[in-house]
């Protein structure tokens, strides 16, 4: 066979892969626009659901994503940010560093149910949080931390050497090259990661499942002791276990998770691409 | 004198810190493996182990055989993998080869909005959608079945997939291209024969992350798999209902009383699949930091 002829086809047979890996997500974000647009109205987002969760709007399980998603960045922010200094600015490749390398690779391996497990043992019974926002955020927290260490530091890498060089000759010592120079420089960067990291937690339902989701609790949370419902274990109780549910409410609230999260991607594409492109060096 | 002291002193602080911080990581996997092993060593000793290893999973009868939820976990990763390898590699070979510049900056975000869908919402999707279709089309008595669960799973691991498989791509040094272009070999050869077998090693890493990230999933398994815990022996297994360990968990432990046999076999179970995602990432790992050892390809 003419080798162009088998280039062709090749190449063919490549464009269809692509095909139908992206025509499939294009289908399920169409379909959930089109079939969840006709429930989104301001009183399915600010009602609280009634009659079974068969009537009335989402608002406590969006209030709980945006708590939940609030305690996490509380959490994992610090923590991630700092373990990230320490990697990219700190270490040298020792035996220690390479333990902690491979720790991140897996926290970022451990399956989203397991993290549920985890919670449920230490936060929830050994420290006596209860099933509650903090249990949850705690959990949530722990998971996001490899994409936020693993997104800020790439994010100090790419900072160049001579700015902390410059640093250090005008006698300042490593903290504040890193504070005032290094940080600022690469904070576009861990911003980014932080979104992508939090948009994860906020998506996420196997690990709230014993940690903080209520099933159904038509109000708002008074204290991070308490339960709250969320948007994605929301979406989960609606589609398999309240019979009798409108097809509508679960469209529609399938389209407000993935606009919440979808939206946050957005975002971090935004800031990402727009730094990049103002970045002097 | 005191300025100066205060700084250093501070810079001290600041630093340990920063150190404890960094060091934190290894003690949350250490924490995490050691409240699974708190909660789910005791059923190593409650239940016998040709219970624990047997073939029927009914915990309410003291069956805790989790055989078939081991089978049925590998069943449905490896459909899935079977799937998404073909379409990620060629994907990632199209976008980072064959397609021109437009096409490029299209089909790269359009994958990343796939890696931030929601679990839950792929399942409900893949219950309102797919599975009646799988019915259909297959005839199958109901359409949550192991095959359902697959092709999810597929779509789930496909950008980790084409991301990793395209760094591996990227990694190929245009030289390597350059002479076998001006060996008078078409752009097709090249890639076939010259650049996709020097990225071997990326696309085995690939491999290995899209199967530990579908072995751990969830939420959208659980809702469009059926879950029946029965051993996927026949050969109609994959048309068939099936149960994975993870949904195991997620279904079940909402029910169960804490400290019970059921409660620490649910535990064992999260155990077990720490311990193969571990296997599976720490392997990853390891070809990765060989390739930058040998200084990749770069």
């Amino acid at each position: 066979m003419n080798r162009y002829l088998v280039q062709r086809i090749g190449f063919i047979v490549l464009g269809v892969a692509t095909f139908l890996v992206v025509v499939p997500i294009l289908l399920v974000v169409g379909t959930i626009v089109v079939r969840g647009i006709g429930a989104i109205s301001w009183e399915f987002l600010t009602a609280v659901p009634r009659n079974g969760m068969r009537e009335g709007g989402i608002f406590p399980a969006i209030v709980g994503t945006l708590l939940l998603t609030l305690g996490t960045a509380l959490a994992a922010i610090p923590v991630g940010v700092g373990g990230a200094i320490y990697l990219a600015e700190y270490a040298r490749d020792t035996r220690l560093t390479r333990a902690i390398r491979l720790a991140i690779i897996n926290l970022a391996g451990i399956p989203s149910v397991v993290y549920g497990l985890f919670g449920l043992g230490l936060f929830v019974l050994f420290l006596q949080f209860g099933t509650s926002i903090l249990a949850g955020s705690l959990t949530l927290a722990i998971m996001t931390l490899p994409i936020i260490i693993s997104t800020t530091e790439e994010a100090l890498r790419t900072v160049p050497n001579e700015f902390r060089t410059v640093s250090a000759s005008l006698g300042g010592t490593r903290w504040q090259g890193i504070r005032y120079i290094v940080l600022p420089q690469a904070l576009p960067g861990i911003i980014t990661g932080v979104i992508l990291g939090l948009l994860r937690a906020a998506g996420e339902t196997a690990p709230i499942l014993f940690t903080v989701a209520a099933f159904y609790l038509p109000r708002l949370p008074h204290s991070p002791f308490d339960q709250t419902m969320a948007l994605p274990y929301h979406l989960y109780v609606i589609s398999t276990q309240v019979p009798g549910m409108p097809m509508e409410i679960q469209y529609g609230t399938a389209l407000v998770l993935l606009a919440l999260v979808l939206s946050m991607n957005i975002v971090a594409t935004m800031i990402r691409s727009y730094f990049r492109r103002r970045r002097a060096w | 004198m005191h300025e100066s002291s205060r700084v250093r002193w501070s810079e001290f602080a600041i630093e340990a810190i920063i150190r404890v911080l960094g060091f934190s990581t290894i003690g949350f996997v250490l924490l995490i493996f050691l409240f699974l092993l708190r909660e789910g060593m005791p059923v190593f000793f409650e239940v016998s182990p040709d219970n624990l290893f047997g073939t029927r999973w009914y915990p309410t009868f003291g069956l805790f055989g989790t055989l078939p939820l081991i089978l049925g976990s590998a069943l449905v990763t490896v459909t899935a993998i079977v799937i998404a390898l073909p379409l990620g590699v060629a994907t990632a070979v199209f976008v980072r080869e064959v397609a021109p510049g437009w096409a490029r900056e299209v089909l790269k975000p359009t994958i990343e909005v796939l890696a931030g869908i929601p679990s839950v919402v792929l399942g409900f999707f893949g219950m309102t959608i797919i599975a009646p279709l799988v019915r259909e089309v297959l005839g199958a008595p109901t359409g949550l079945t192991a095959f359902t669960g697959a092709i999810i799973l597929a779509y789930m691991a496909l950008p980790t997939i084409i991301s990793v498989a395209e760094d591996a791509l990227d990694a190929v040094p245009k030289s390597y291209r350059d002479a076998s272009l001006a060996m008078g070999a078409t752009r097709w050869q090249t890639i076939w024969r010259v650049v996709v077998p020097a990225a071997k090693s990326g696309i085995v890493t690939a491999i290995m992350l899209g199967m530990g990230r579908a072995i751990g999933e969830t939420m959208a398994v659980m809702m469009v798999t059926g879950n029946a815990a029965r051993m996927p022996l026949t050969l109609d297994s994959l048309f068939r209902p099936a149960r994975t360990m993870t949904a195991t968990i997620a279904a079940e432990m909402g029910e169960v009383a804490q400290g019970s046999v059921h409660y620490h076999a649910l535990f064992g179970i999260g155990i077990i699949l720490f311990v193969l995602t571990f296997l599976i990432n720490v392997a990853a790992a390891s070809t990765m930091f060989k390739q930058r050892e040998r200084g990749g390809l770069r």
